[in-house]
């Protein structure tokens, strides 16, 4: 790093210019930090099975993910409303969503829904997430359904 | 018989590229004869890797099920162009197709670097059969593609649906031809780090590998966002998935390289920041391999689920990357600096691009990687979505936008600010003006839409008037200013397209952001509704046999606010092999928009339809288009030609 002749041209030494460079440097990533540690504590989504829901009170109108299997014979469907019951095996939830669910949605399939909880207790989904193909279970799904013992390898 | 050669063929590949590391490390100081050695066996690795492909792909298409992949993946009753790219639609053989990318554009230097000095001829090339040796060894050992199926099945078990898809023989080979292209960036830093020598000649190799990398993951995102857009039927063309990050960071990262590489070629400073970026990009396309392959997500792109591998993978990435940034940490102050520039400069923006683009790589790795980190330490499972990266992402680029103009209007070393600007005022007014045009016309009230379009306007409307600048035009006769303007170093013209292109795909964004509309409803054939002014009536509702689906097609019949009518075809399919449902949506592109229209599971003969409108939506892919074009055309300026730059006729094509 040494540098035998700096030029000089218009009052910016070396030693000023890298300065500047630096300091510009530092202002952007500390910009990025706090942006990256403001949008972690606000905008992250938890996620959680019927049971965490009702063990930790979740708050009305609060973003989340929901996880578990559709319970059997829950699944009710009128014109584009859907409501379904979503299971642990401990707890159950219903679920309210309107639009088209996707092609692998199944009853005693798993599933993760976002959205939030209504004033009713309803889980009103704003999107729900079903298997991608037959093999496919979201992980999250199979660690909830493992802590609640209902896990069934097929 | 063919299986077990390409097997073989496989093996020996291995066997060349591990000799070659080795051999390449130990006496890399030998001059033309060692460069030699490496260079024909890079070319046989290159010959014995595509034996190896071949053999696969004959398999496939001759559906040959006493292969356990094709058995696994394909079905007789597939279209030949699915039953090729079935190949790589599984993860053994996708691993097949990236080391056969990787020993491609190691044949590719072998061949069109005979001028090089021997000596980093010699590393780059042992670097990258360290590399094919590292990967072909763990496709052999861990996910053989080529192991044998007894007794062999009649029929196979057919390729997930969801795949079975022309993108699937597009995006992929695209996409991977990007992120193993960064391997020639990655050799030729540690060719660097291990010589100790590197110069302005250096970075003119370096840069167009480098573009030639990018200009492809370019298309393969572009192209992988508009196959989830019309396959997976949720409407969206970006999903901030951990998936699709793992592809955009080493995009991000190669743009930061490729304009650091530029001040180091023509300005000669910016060394060792640009050893380290190279080194970043391949990281970071490792770990996207890594993420995408070990099974860690679960996505459509997950096949694998062996725990083992993703171990491997997890040890390999550990050792290149980890052995990579203990190379720089030792020899990177060896490095000579050079080159003095001030603050405001053509350098300094060019640090300015940098700064952004890393901070915001940064900020996407922090948000790809935290709920990974935070289910394996604490348990508990969170999932990090749009919200934050928009918050986080949105905010580092909107400075950089807007910015961005004024980049190519400063001089090297030390520019007039005040003059950039004046030059910009043409472009700041005319975008400042559309802007408001279209806030009128379409009556938005106060939200963050006006702001996106304009910076998008700007920066669009900026990159042309560089070039208008430097034609002279409405300053001097207008034929003169057309020479002027063809006249033009092919780089100016790429600059301006490649920042055109960013400034279109922006526009794009923001508009189908704000103003798309979407209704769900109950519709039955002899139905009809509306949305945003088209007519769409549901005309009937059949079955029809596929070639290896059944399918019911649901036919409408749309009429625009124009009055033309056009036919739309919505159709959910059952495929035969795998009982497996897909919905293939209609989707009609009226000018830059689109018509975008799902069909739901049909209950007691009623039908739920959901239908998009997405104004300029396509203008996304547009400016990727752009943006890829401008590559293209900056690979064919002769300065940048792959190559030794004086010789104009045998100089090699292939990177165009």
């Amino acid at each position: 790093m040494t540098m035998p002749s700096a030029i000089r041209k218009q009052g910016w030494s070396r030693k000023q210019k890298r300065l500047a460079v630096i300091a510009g440097l530092a202002v952007v990533v500390a910009l990025a930090t706090t942006l990256v540690l403001v949008a972690l504590r606000d905008q992250i989504v938890f996620f959680y099975s019927p049971s965490d829901i009702a063990a930790r009170e979740v708050a009305v109108g609060t973003p989340i993910r929901l996880g578990g299997l559709v319970k059997d014979g829950s699944w009710v469907r009128q014109g584009q409303d859907n409501s379904f019951t979503v299971t642990d095996g401990a707890r159950d939830i219903a679920a309210r969503y309107t639009g088209i669910l996707p092609d692998l949605f199944r009853e005693g399939q798993g599933v993760v829904a976002e959205g939030s909880l209504g004033p009713d207790g309803t889980f009103m989904a704003t999107n729900v997430l079903a298997k991608h193909d037959e093999n496919y279970i979201p992980k999250e799904v199979v660690d909830a359904l493992k802590a609640s013992g209902e896990w069934r390898p097929e | 018989m063919s299986i077990e050669l390409g097997h073989f063929a496989l093996i020996l590949a291995f066997a060349i590229a591990a000799v070659s590391a080795v051999g390449g490390f130990a006496f890399w100081r030998s001059g033309q004869r060692i460069a030699l050695v490496l260079s024909q066996g890079a070319v046989l690795q290159f010959i014995l890797v595509a034996v190896a492909f071949a053999a696969l792909i004959q398999a496939f298409v001759s559906s040959d099920f006493s292969l356990l992949l094709a058995a696994n993946n394909s079905h007789s009753l597939k279209p030949l162009i699915f039953k090729i790219s079935g190949v790589w639609g599984n993860h053994e053989g996708s691993m097949v197709l990236w080391i056969f990318i990787l020993v491609a554009f190691g044949a590719m230097v072998a061949t069109f670097g005979r001028r090089l000095p021997n000596d980093l001829l010699a590393l780059v090339l042992a670097t990258q059969s360290l590399l094919t040796a590292a990967f072909a060894g763990f496709t052999i050992f861990t996910s053989n593609p080529f192991a044998r199926l007894i007794p062999a099945p009649l029929e196979g078990n057919d390729l997930n649906p969801v795949l079975q898809d022309i993108g699937l023989a597009i995006h992929p080979p695209l996409l991977y031809a990007g992120y193993v292209g960064f391997s020639i960036c990655f050799s030729f830093a540690i060719a660097a780090l291990v010589s100790g020598r590197i110069d302005q000649a250096w970075a003119r190799w370096v840069r167009p590998w480098t573009m030639l990398s990018w200009t492809f993951l370019t298309l393969g995102i572009a192209m992988g966002s508009y196959w989830a857009y019309y396959e997976l039927g949720w409407g969206g063309w970006w999903f901030w998935d951990p998936v699709e990050n793992a592809s955009f960071m080493p995009w991000l990262a190669g743009t930061a390289l490729l304009h650091s590489a530029l001040v180091m070629e023509k300005r000669n400073a910016l060394k060792i920041w640009t050893i380290f970026l190279s080194i970043i990009t391949f990281s970071l396309s490792l770990l996207g391999t890594f993420l995408v392959r070990s099974g860690i997500l679960t996505s459509v792109h997950t096949f694998a689920s062996d725990p083992t591998r993703g171990l491997v993978i997890l040890t390999l990435l550990a050792l290149v990357i980890g052995g990579a940034f203990a190379l720089f940490a030792f020899r990177a102050s060896t490095l000579r600096q050079g080159g003095l520039f001030a603050p405001v400069s053509r350098e300094g923006a060019l640090i300015l691009n940098n700064l952004f683009l890393a901070t915001s790589v940064g900020a996407v790795l922090v948000g790809t990687l935290y709920p990974l980190l935070l289910d394996a330490l604490a348990g508990t499972t969170i999932s990090v979505g749009a919200p934050f990266f928009n918050l986080t992402f949105g905010t580092l680029m909107a400075p950089l936008l807007l910015v961005l103009p004024f980049g190519p209007l400063l001089a090297w070393k030390r520019a007039d600010i005040v003059g950039a600007a004046q030059r910009l005022i043409g472009a700041a007014a005319l975008a400042l003006f559309a802007t408001i045009l279209i806030s009128a016309l379409s009556g938005i009230t106060i939200s963050l839409a006006p702001l996106g379009l304009l910076l998008g306007f700007w920066v669009a409307f900026g990159a042309i008037a560089e070039l208008v600048d430097r034609s002279k035009l409405g300053r001097i006769p207008l034929a003169e200013s057309g020479r002027r303007l063809i006249g033009l170093p092919r780089s100016a013209w790429s600059t301006a397209i490649a920042h055109f292109g960013i400034g279109i795909t922006v526009l794009g964004i923001v508009a189908t952001s704000a103003w798309e509309t979407e209704r769900v409803t109950t519709l039955n054939p002899g139905e009809s509704t509306e949305l945003s002014g088209y007519n769409i009536a549901f005309d009937s509702f059949e079955a029809v046999q596929g070639p290896n689906y059944l399918s019911d097609e649901g036919r409408f019949t749309v009429t625009a606010p124009d009055g033309s009518t056009r036919q739309m075809l919505a159709d959910r399919r059952t495929y035969v092999a795998s009982g497996m449902p897909t919905t293939e949506a209609a989707i009609e592109t009226y000018g830059f928009s689109q018509l975008y229209l799902q069909l739901g599971e049909p209950l007691d003969e009623t039908h739920v339809v959901r239908i998009w409108h997405k104004p300029y939506i396509t203008l996304i892919w547009l400016g990727a288009i752009l943006m890829a074009c401008a590559g293209l055309l900056s690979l064919t300026d002769r300065k940048l030609r792959v190559g030794a730059p004086r010789r104009a006729k045998s100089a090699p094509q292939a990177a165009e």
